[in-house]
């Protein structure tokens, strides 16, 4: 543990008061400006919404367990679908790893007290639950029914609270430029002497490259929801074609934010599996360079691929050229960093406990999303693929099996770190394995569905897709049960979980090298970094450097 | 419906552009099962031959890079990439232009229904009739929000867009029957906004277009309930009335026949066979009081035969 | 007239460290302004291309007089702006408190000019009806969906009239710090980002105004 004894950091048998309870009363919560705190309060709101989103999925595929009406009215599954879409996109996924893992170690990763501005952290924090509140009023007084897209003009003449909707994205948005803005100055300003750009772990690679989509899109998701809610309130025109507009812009403005938020959902995510299968493998990174850097192009190019959700929307077709063409551009980058991963397990020493159960299926359903976007940014499947089943798994696929898979990794990774508790490990595997095979039931159908015709967002279906549609529905049980179970174990640990020592994974990066949970400033002495963040020691040198 | 139940990934190829979709198809989705049984393999592989065994057992290697091999898996992906794109653009592009003989077919899309014009002056609703072997272009519109035409079998799919026309071309190869999806969400009843490709022997098609009539038009020799019954669903009436009592968008249909029905800013009127006939042709001259004047006008597109059909089936529902 | 020393927060280790991040902090977020605004300059753009004749029409109805005068009072308060940071940056012992603090007020009082003046031009257009959307009731443009002209104009300048107020407030914050003197040479961070803040809404002004008046 070279690094860590050279900072003199862990004193082993001391175990000083942690920053859960360095400050007592709800209020010393509410407004605390510690990081950690600040990422605990994160990570609490985002698995409600996950919990949110994921009761509404359930609902949606109960309802399609039969033709026709199985649960509900055409109406409410609609609701219900955008209620889904909304949630886990803007209030989960977005904010999930950036917000509430991010927050609590990155600023040890660096090797910092905290984040450049504390202040507008918490701000974020408040930000975003205001944005909750007003998503969950929209909902209590009677829900929209447009697809999380918001597509013109039918978002903008439906009846039902739209305005508060979309203005709740907008706050959302606020919301999420603001951890990337604070995430983007603490790395370039905040970082421990001695820890380098080619130091820095890769989850921070990963986290600066999405905050600088963060900042770089949202505020374009911003101007269109303000346009679409004038829209609605004043009838301006840009987007009604009743009024002289041109419904087709709107998908333009939604894509060229929301086209880049899905590497904000999966980037992070992809920083978390460099940091497990390291430390699960006790081998340095394979491609360290490659990794880092495609982090960068994939949030530089992202931005120029929009347009191939459009293929068939009307574009032009030497529009839609560009689009694909730059779209398996930004596929390259994803292809080196799942080769880098595959590659570090060679020769490592691997561990199969929970956290890398969840980083090698991340590791096989992730590349099973990714190659299947290959068909839909394939211009002439896409037009056969588009809007339907194939598509909803595909993004399952990266969004669920990827970036949730990391997500949940992450948490079992880190939990101990935040918490200073060990989990049940058994509970943990069966977990892992049933949601592993649920996922697979679940959403393998579903490519096999759309490639057969199946359109998405559709409360009813004809005949010949019933058997699939069932074997479908009946895995999400397995995903429910596995969550479940897994909301069990972790809430059980808290108070009953085995104490963790300060590393109880042997991994490398700075925030092991601090007690569990971590002291309020994190460290007493700002470390000194000697060496990069993955250099476990081999047999090919001797255990000596052990 | 259609003559084979094709392939488990895809349904059967019944246009002409169908086989060639569906070869680009197979060369990703091979292309994708190399590399995903590569990663695979190797991983689990890994796993279970590097699989950590004593608490304080090393890495055997520390190898942190080789450029040969990356610059292997950065270029092989990069080429293949550019195959998919190239091939997939080519594609896109023979899709897109239909070839000058093709004939024309408007599709007139609205909340939950699809209209068709032909060139003759004819019109149909819900059931567009083609010819086998002769290439047909489709000009798409929308009377209100966005949809989107879909027909699986011959993989063809274009979004109707208000004040905007678009297009789809196809050559259906043997007569038969083919579903319609709308894949644009729009509304309520965007999954019952169906329909159906009927494609004609060409001579047969040529024989109905210089009459104007297209088959199932006329009720020659039906019952009258019966063949209602069918058109309450082809014609999408079923979108928004049940015949069970429920409300949907419009009121339900049971019993409804004979009834005084409140309307609204109007006396109340008697439903019998002329209101339900108003009702059909110009739906927004008397509005049901507690309902949206959302009902479309079927005027043009049912002919008379098969309105007074629609009218003994709502008068057979008791 | 004396000044107030600033105490580095905690979390930093020098001053420098945490200057230099707030100054990293206010270029980002003056990115995600521009961004912001660039939104409604392709809404314009597009909306221009398909609808020449009717822009230029439509553009004829606002006063290009006001429009300039207000362009000169925001370039001069920029002006006023930059004075005041240069006077933070040779304050020794609060010698020049009081001309910051003037340079600062006629500042606010210059964007009060421009609100002033923007406030006639919109009761101008609200009393003829030259409004966006489907409160546009003027029948002076021979062209259809002239109102689109105005929504693209009222969003534009409101939400750069929204700016304005803002970098108001900000700008009085600033002002009462510097009266207590907590600006001087050593330390004058928030003064320094009150005024980026400012130059940026003076900058977006310099394209509206050509943009919406001159086409
Ligand atoms: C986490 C989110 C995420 C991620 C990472 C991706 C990644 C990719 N997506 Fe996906 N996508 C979504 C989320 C995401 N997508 C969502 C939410 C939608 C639907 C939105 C809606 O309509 O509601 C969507 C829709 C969508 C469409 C529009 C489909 C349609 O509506 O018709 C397209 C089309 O090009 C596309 C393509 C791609 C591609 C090419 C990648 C690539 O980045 C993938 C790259 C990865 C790999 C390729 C795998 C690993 C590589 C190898 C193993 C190397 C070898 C590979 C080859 C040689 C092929 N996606
Ligand atoms: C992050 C994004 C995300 C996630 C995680 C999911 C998760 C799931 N999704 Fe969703 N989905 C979307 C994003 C996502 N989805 C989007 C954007 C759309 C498009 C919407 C639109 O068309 O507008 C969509 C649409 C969509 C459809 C298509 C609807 C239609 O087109 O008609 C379906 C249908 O099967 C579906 C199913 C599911 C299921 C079964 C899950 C399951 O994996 C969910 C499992 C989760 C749970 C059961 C929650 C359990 C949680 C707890 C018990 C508490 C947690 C606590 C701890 C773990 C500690 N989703
Ligand atoms: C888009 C939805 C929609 C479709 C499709 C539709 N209707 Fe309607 N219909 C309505 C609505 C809403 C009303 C009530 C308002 C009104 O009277 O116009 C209505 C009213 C009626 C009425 C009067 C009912 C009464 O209680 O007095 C009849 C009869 C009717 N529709 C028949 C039909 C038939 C036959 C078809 C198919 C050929 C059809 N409708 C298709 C929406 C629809
Ligand atoms: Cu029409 Cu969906
Ligand atoms: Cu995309």
């Amino acid at each position: 543990m070279s690094s860590m004894t050279q900072a003199g950091l862990v004193h082993e048998g001391e175990q000083e008061i942690s920053y859960l309870r360095a400050k007592k009363g709800i209020w010393s919560w509410l407004y605390t400006i510690d990081h950690k705190r600040i990422g605990v309060m994160y990570l609490v709101a985002v698995l409600l919404a996950f919990l949110l989103g994921g009761v509404a999925a359930l609902l949606v595929r109960a309802e399609l367990f039969t033709m026709g009406k199985t649960i509900m009215e055409a109406d409410t599954y609609n609701r219900m679908f955008t209620l889904h879409g909304l949630a886990m996109v803007f209030l989960f996924i977005i904010p999930g790893i950036p917000a509430a893992l991010g927050n609590f170690v990155l600023p040890l990763m660096l090797g910092a007290k905290d984040v450049a501005f504390p202040r507008l952290n918490l701000a974020s924090f408040w930000i975003y639950c205001t944005g909750m509140g007003m998503a969950l009023f929209a909902i209590v007084s009677g829900g929209v029914d447009t697809g999380w897209t918001f597509y013109t003009p039918y978002s903008a003449t439906v009846s039902g609270p739209v305005v508060m909707m979309t203005m709740a994205a907008f706050v959302l948005g606020f919301s999420s430029i603001f951890t990337g803005l604070n995430f983007i100055v603490t790395v370039h300003k905040m970082r421990a002497p001695g820890m380098t750009w080619g130091r820095l772990p890769l989850f921070i690679w990963a986290i600066y490259a999405t905050a600088v989509i963060q900042v770089m899109a949202t505020p374009v998701l911003a101007i269109t929801l303000l346009l679409l809610a004038l829209e609605r309130t004043m009838g301006i025109g840009i987007f009604d074609p009743a009024l002289g507009g041109d419904p087709v812009l709107f998908q333009h403005f939604f894509w060229f934010y929301s086209h880049p938020a899905v590497y904000i959902m999966i980037l992070p995510g992809m920083g978390i599996m460099s940091e497990l299968i390291t430390t699960f493998s006790r081998k340095t990174i394979f491609g360290y360079r490659a990794i880092a850097l495609s982090s960068i192009a994939i949030a530089v190019i992202s931005f120029l691929v929009w347009g191939h959700h459009m293929f068939v929307s009307g574009q032009s077709v030497y529009a839609g050229m560009v689009f694909s063409f730059l779209t398996f551009l930004v596929a390259i980058p994803s292809a080196i960093k799942v080769f880098n991963w595959t590659a570090t397990l060679y020769k490592g020493s691997i561990d199969l406990r929970a956290p890398m159960q969840w980083a090698l299926q991340f590791l096989i359903l992730f590349t099973i999303g990714g190659l299947t976007g290959i068909f839909l940014g394939t211009m002439g499947t896409d037009i056969h693929l588009h809007d339907t089943y194939f598509v909803v798994a595909h993004f399952h696929y990266v969004m669920v099996g990827g970036t949730v898979t990391a997500f949940i990794g992450g948490l079992h990774y880190w939990w101990p770190k935040m918490f200073g508790r060990m989990y049940n490990e058994k509970l943990a595997t069966i977990s892992s394995v049933l949601f592993f095979i649920g996922f697979n039931v679940t959403f393998f159908t579903q490519f096999i569905l759309g490639s057969r015709g199946m359109p998405r967002r559709y409360y009813n279906y004809v005949e010949e897709f019933q058997q699939l549609h069932q074997i479908s529905t009946v895995g999400t049980w397995f995903i429910g049960a596995s969550f479940l179970l897994m909301l069990g174990y972790l809430l059980a640990s808290l108070r009953t979980g085995a104490k963790a020592g300060a590393n109880p994974w042997g991994a490398r990066s700075l925030e092991w090298a601090t007690q569990s949970p971590p002291i309020e400033h994190n460290f007493h002495e700002i470390p000194t970094v000697q060496e990069g963040p993955y250099e476990f020691p081999t047999t090919v040198d001797g255990p000596a450097k052990a | 419906m259609a003559d084979t139940n094709g392939s488990f990934w895809l349904p059967p190829q019944s246009s002409t552009v169908a086989a060639a979709s569906d070869s680009l198809f197979d060369f990703i989705y091979w292309l994708n099962v190399i590399f995903f049984v590569g990663i695979t393999v190797a991983t689990v592989y890994f796993v279970v031959r590097y699989r950590r065994k004593s608490d304080d057992q090393l890495a055997t290697s520390k190898v942190a890079h080789n450029t040969v091999i990356e610059a292997a898996w950065t270029f092989i992906p990069l080429v293949l990439l550019v195959v998919c794109f190239a091939w997939g653009f080519r594609l896109f592009l023979h899709q897109s232009v239909a070839p000058g003989d093709a004939l024309q077919i408007e599709v007139r899309a609205q909340q939950w229904s699809w209209g068709f014009a032909y060139g003759n002056g004819t019109q149909t609703l819900n059931e567009l009739y083609v010819p086998a072997g002769r290439p047909v272009k489709m000009l798409i519109s929308s009377k209100d929000v966005l949809h989107s035409f879909f027909v699986p079998d011959f993989r063809v799919k274009a979004d109707a867009v208000p004040g905007r026309y678009t297009s789809v071309w196809f050559e259906a190869m043997e007569p038969g029957e083919h579903q319609i999806y709308c894949t644009e969400y729009c509304g309520t009843s965007h999954s019952g906004m169906l329909g159906t490709v009927k494609v004609l022997p060409a001579d047969e098609f040529d024989k109905m277009y210089k009459q104007g009539m297209w088959p199932g038009q006329t009720g020659a020799g039906r019952d009258p309930v019966e063949w209602g019954a069918e058109l309450f669903t082809s014609k999408t009436c079923n979108a928004c009335h049940s015949v069970d009592g429920t409300r949907l968008v419009g009121p339900s249909l049971k019993g409804v026949f004979g009834k005084q029905e409140p309307i609204t800013g109007g006396p109340a009127v008697a439903v019998d066979e002329n209101y339900i006939r108003e009702s059909i042709m110009d739906p927004n001259a008397k509005i049901v009081e507690g309902y949206p004047p959302a009902m479309p006008s079927f005027k043009g597109q049912l002919t008379d035969d098969q309105i007074s059909a629609l009218i003994a089936y709502i008068k057979s529902l008791k | 007239m004396s000044i107030v020393k600033h105490e580095v927060a905690e979390h930093f280790h020098s001053a420098g460290q945490e200057s230099s991040s707030a100054k990293l902090g206010m270029w980002l977020f003056l990115v995600t302004e521009v961004l912001l605004f660039s939104g409604l300059f392709v809404a314009y753009a597009i909306i221009k291309s398909t609808n020449h004749e009717m822009w230029s029409a439509a553009s004829k109805q606002l006063d290009v007089v006001l429009g300039t005068v207000n362009t000169l009072v925001l370039i001069t308060s920029s002006f006023t702006v930059a004075l005041a940071v240069r006077a933070a940056q040779t304050n020794k012992n609060g010698e020049k408190n009081r001309q910051m603090v003037g340079l600062l007020f006629v500042t606010i009082l210059l964007a009060a000019t421009f609100l002033v003046v923007k406030y006639f031009e919109y009761s101008h257009k609200f009393h003829v009806g030259t409004l966006p959307g489907s409160y546009y009731h003027f029948d002076g443009i021979p062209f259809p969906n002239a109102h689109r002209f105005f929504g693209v104009y009222f969003l534009m300048t409101g939400l750069h009239g929204i700016h304005v107020v803002i970098g108001m407030i900000v700008l009085t914050w600033v002002m009462l710090r510097a009266r207590k003197g907590h600006f001087y040479e050593g330390y004058y961070t928030p003064l320094e980002l009150g005024g980026l803040y400012w130059h940026l809404v003076d900058l977006i002004w310099i394209y509206l105004f050509p943009l919406l008046y001159l086409v």
